[in-house]
């Protein structure tokens, strides 16, 4: 395709930016119109991405270049690969979806609200496309102010601590990504990452490289013991910014790890393997259990998705192709059903007011429509086979009985415990008799819920039936990450990892 | 002498004639009734800004050569073009940011526009100084004006004590840096910046006259209110009637950071490892206080003056590092400066409750209910402040540490980025009040249109900063190249 649809994507939510910012306050009907009507343009020409993409070959696709920083060598480069394209979509398709469940939600501010979520639709593709060094940190880290400013306008009591907590914690990890973007730029002399990804760090500088991009990432991934932030910003958010905030934001650390440290920085990788390893598991153990004593619905899907997020690092750092293609369609699978589950949460909350889960139970005489979606999407967060949670789950334990059985087994002991607090909450919430008076009238989805919810559910249940559609995808690109791997391991002298 | 000898120093010559036709018409415009007083204030602010407006042509006109003049004690370089393009605007934002208030507070008098224009007089000497006796004068001059324009709104016990205070630590600066120049003198046998370069250039400086270096460095860094010089500023900051703040915070540090650099970079370039260890010091305290220090402050006025001595901090990483690379850092980081701290401040005169100013920080509760606009504009500067992306604040921030980490001073650039985290608390703090909290009586909702165009302006300016960087990239790369050529 010879028009720039990269930057289309990007930027065409500033243009419904633009729009809301003349429509007058008090009428927040049009201003929602608009969001929905852009943000799902959006996804429509996104779409185009999916069916020019062509699944053959490794390089960037809908490259564009333009100058920017000349003196510095900083240009505006954009273009994607089998690993961000479908980060890509997964951002596009959850924007619209988030503005329509915070249709009735959202009752102050809905100007500002709605131009907070374009404005944050634009830096979150623009991360994922972004191919210049410092072009990517900008939007990686500008992701920060409508998150903050959502998190604090919209949030609940305390979201004056989690919208700080989240901003500084993340900041704190990011600034050091930056010095090691500089030290990266003066070693190798461009911003260009398809560049980078092809040059040779030295070895005495990989290790800093590597722990300075780690910092930023596993702040974003989170992981463990990072990652207190998270059940904070999540449980104080709006439901649409914790959707966001689990769908797409808990993806830059993961990507980065497979854009910037695996590729990059080889050696340091393989050196600093046990180390994730370690802190993976303590994740997906430890949190587990954490998510299990919890009483708030949305902080147990929180501390949920930092189980789940260590799942992903083990699988990409196996360097497996099993692990690796199964570290991004956990991630993919996670934005898709672990945003439905806190949309879930979202449409009690709207009714009842009250995240606790003792506030409810026997929902299932009252709300069906309700309880299937729920048991849907409770089943796919635990890997049932036949939804995406499954897939995901299965390529990482794989690609880990390859590189290390010991991580694989402790690893698979999360699937269990994922599905002893899953199960568990789903009985306290639908199962059973109604008997607390305050819920005998509660009513079941609304049309619109419904259609909030739709997408979802065949998203979630077309990537467990046939996950082909997206390994497709990124499979080319996958091997050819590790190749390159490969053979920068080969030639520092690590013969043995090599052969795997 | 002949005509061409003065020509380098035309804009300079044009500026002082002006004041002293200006003091003239605001002398015979002077009548007895109150409102003639106003009627003259705005007269001769107008045409001061009008003056200063010219100057910048005039500046820009000279700006294709080197040119020396008076026995090369006074130089007109790209570098200096630059800078004082800068504290041109400066100046004139200040003295567009002032109208207001000063009518306001019954302190409408014309020679405060005036005293500005001087005090930017003796900024352009200062920053075209090529000698130390010249660089004394040009700096005497500025800081004499600033001495009253501090204790301006002479009715007022905080306004008078600030311009007490400033002028007696001034006083003790300014000897400081007398004594270092002779001691310099003395031990090199001429005050003049080029002969210094060359006789440097021959070894290492004898340890006498790296006493005096880091005598003038300590008269320097007073003026930039870098730690441990920097106790006058929040005081000065707090006490000055804020439209004078907002001149403070901006044109004088402007024309002090050009200065500092002009002197060490090429006088004492040569003797770069002398000094440097010192900058560096300065310079990392300055963040870490400036960042610390700020988190306790409830006055708006003094968060300003801790978050500036942060900001003078980072552009000393640029002198740290002593090349082009850190000299360009500096330049780019003034100018985003200027934009953000005129924004910041146009925003701060917005405070006002019953028609008299506010400066708690949490009077701006709710702000973003009765003012959005005004509010999102504080956010934007805030935001840019602490140095996020795609803001502006951001690129000032990059081009500081890039220069850094190429000159492998990695541990500054470390504790620059820290620091920079822990700024970014107390300027999200500022975003908090205004979006998080509820206003219990809120802010008048009255905003003079000169305020609301420099807010626009500003905000317009530190937004979309990242579609054209090269704006200001390239003239900063270009006076960084002439400094160190010349």
């Amino acid at each position: 395709m010879d028009w720039p649809i990269l930057s289309l994507v990007t930027f065409l939510p500033l243009v419904g930016v633009a729009l809301i910012a003349f429509i007058p306050a008090d009428n927040p009907e049009n201003s929602r119109r608009v969001a929905l009507w852009v943000s799902g343009g959006t996804f429509i020409v996104s779409l185009l991405i999916w069916f020019n993409f062509d699944r053959t070959t490794a390089a960037m696709q809908f490259v564009e270049e333009a100058a920017w920083m000349p003196m510095a060598g900083i240009a505006y480069r954009v273009g994607i690969d089998g690993i961000s394209m479908l980060f890509v979509l997964l951002t596009t398709l959850l924007t619209p979806l988030c503005i329509l469940a915070s249709w009735e939600s959202i009752k102050v501010r809905v100007k500002e609200y709605m131009i907070a979520f374009l404005i944050l639709e634009t830096f979150m593709v623009g991360m994922f496309v972004a191919l210049d060094l410092f072009l990517f940190y900008i939007f990686f880290e500008a992701v920060l102010i409508p998150m903050f400013i959502i998190i604090g306008v919209w949030g609940g009591p305390r979201r004056i601590y989690a919208s700080f907590k989240m901003f500084l914690y993340t900041l704190l990890g990011s600034v050091l990504m930056l010095l090691a973007m500089l030290a990266m730029y003066f070693d190798a002399g461009t911003t260009d990452i398809t560049k980078l990804l092809v040059h040779d760090f030295p070895t005495a500088l990989e290790p800093w490289l590597w722990l300075a991009f780690f910092a930023s990432f596993a702040i974003k991934m989170p992981m463990w013991p990072v990652h207190t932030w998270l059940p904070d910003a999540h449980v104080e958010a709006p439901t649409a910014g914790s959707v966001i905030l689990a769908g797409v934001l808990l993806k830059f650390g993961g990507y980065g790890f497979l854009r910037f440290s695996l590729p990059m920085f080889p050696e340091a990788s393989v050196m600093f393997t046990p180390l994730i390893y370690t802190l993976s598991i303590i994740a997906v153990i430890y949190t587990s259990l954490v998510a299990l004593a919890q009483e708030d619905m949305k902080k147990l899907i929180a501390y949920s998705s930092v189980a789940h997020m260590g799942f992903v690092t083990i699988g990409a750092f196996t360097m497996t192709v099993q692990g690796v293609e199964g570290a991004i369609y956990q991630m993919l699978s996670h934005g898709v059903v672990s945003a439905a589950l806190f949309l879930i949460v979202g449409v009690v909350y709207d009714r009842e007011h009250s995240r606790e889960i003792t506030h409810y139970g026997g929902l299932v005489e009252r709300m069906p429509v309700y309880g299937i979606t729920f048991m849907l999407f409770m089943l796919a967060s635990v890997g049932l086979p036949g939804t995406g949670g499954f897939v995901g789950e299965f390529l990482v334990l794989m690609g880990a009985f390859q590189a290390n059985s010991w991580v694989a087994a402790l690893a698979a002991t999360g699937v269990i415990l994922g599905a002893v607090y899953m199960l568990y909450l789903y009985r306290r919430i639908i199962f059973g008799k109604l008997t607390k008076e305050h819920l005998g009238k509660i009513l079941d989805m609304d049309k619109r819920e419904i259609a909030v919810f739709a997408p979802l559910v065949v998203v979630t249940l077309w990537m467990g039936i046939y996950p082909s559609s997206f390994l497709d995808v990124m499979h080319v690109s996958v091997e050819n990450l590790l190749k390159h791997v490969e053979t920068a391991l080969a030639a520092a002298g690590h013969s043995n990892l090599a052969g795997r | 002498m002949s005509i061409d000898q003065i020509i380098p120093a035309l804009p300079e010559i044009f500026v002082a004639c002006m004041i002293m036709a200006l003091l003239m018409l605001g002398v015979f415009q002077k009548g007895a009734l109150a409102d003639q007083d106003v009627k003259s204030f705005r007269l001769i602010s107008g045409l001061s800004v009008g003056v200063l407006g010219l100057t910048i042509l005039l500046v820009v006109m000279l700006a294709d050569r080197q040119l020396m003049a008076f026995n090369n004690m006074f130089v007109v370089d790209g570098f200096a073009t630059y800078a004082k393009v800068l504290v041109l605007i400066a100046s004139g934002c200040a003295i567009v940011l002032s109208a207001g208030y000063m009518e306001r507070n019954g302190v409408a008098r014309f020679e405060y526009a005036v005293l500005v224009v001087f005090a930017t007089l003796g900024m352009m000497m200062m920053i075209s100084a090529n000698d130390l006796i010249s660089l004394y004068m040009g700096l005497e001059m500025q800081s004499l004006s600033l001495y009253v324009i501090a204790s301006f709104q002479r009715d007022d016990q905080r306004s008078t004590e600030a311009g007490l205070k400033y002028f007696v630590l001034g006083a003790l600066a300014s000897g400081m840096l007398l004594y270092g120049a002779s001691m310099v003198y003395g031990f090199s046998g001429t005050t003049n910046f080029s002969v210094l370069a060359d006789l440097l250039k021959g070894g290492a400086p004898s340890v006498g006259l790296v006493v005096g270096i880091v005598f003038v460095v300590a008269g320097l860094a007073f003026k930039v209110s870098a730690v441990p010089f920097h106790m006058w500023t929040p005081d000065v900051y707090e006490g000055a009637p804020t439209p004078v703040t907002a001149f403070f915070a901006v044109a004088p540090k402007i024309a002090a950071l050009a200065l500092f650099t002009r002197v060490m970079m090429e006088p004492f370039g040569e003797a770069a490892d002398s000094w440097r260890q010192v900058i560096i010091f300065i310079s990392v305290a300055s963040m870490i206080l400036g960042a610390v220090a700020a988190v306790a402050q409830k006055n708006i006025k003094r968060l300003m003056a801790y978050s500036s001595i942060g900001h003078v901090g980072y552009a000393l990483i640029g002198l740290c590092v002593a090349n082009e690379t850190g000299v360009r850092g500096i330049l780019v980081y003034l100018a985003i400066y200027l934009v953000m701290n005129v924004g910041a401040f146009a925003c701060i005169l917005c405070m006002k409750r019953g028609d008299r100013m506010v400066e708690q920080i949490s009077d701006l509760a709710g702000m973003s209910k009765t003012h959005p606009t005004i509010a999102f504009a504080f956010l934007v500067f805030m935001f840019s402040m602490a140095g996020v992306p795609p803001l502006a604040g951001f690129f000032a921030k990059l081009y500081i540490f890039w220069a850094a980490v190429d000159a492998g001073l990695m541990a500054v650039a470390i504790i620059g980025v820290l620091t920079s985290v822990i700024g970014a608390f107390y300027y999200l703090r500022i975003v908090r009040v205004m979006y998080f909290e509820d206003a219990e009586d809120p802010l008048d909702a009255g905003v003079s249109r000169e305020l609301k165009i420099l807010i626009g302006v500003t905000a317009f300016i530190i937004c979309f900063f990242f579609i054209q960087p090269n704006l200001i990239l390239e003239p900063a790369a270009a006076a960084a190249k002439a400094l160190l050529a010349g």
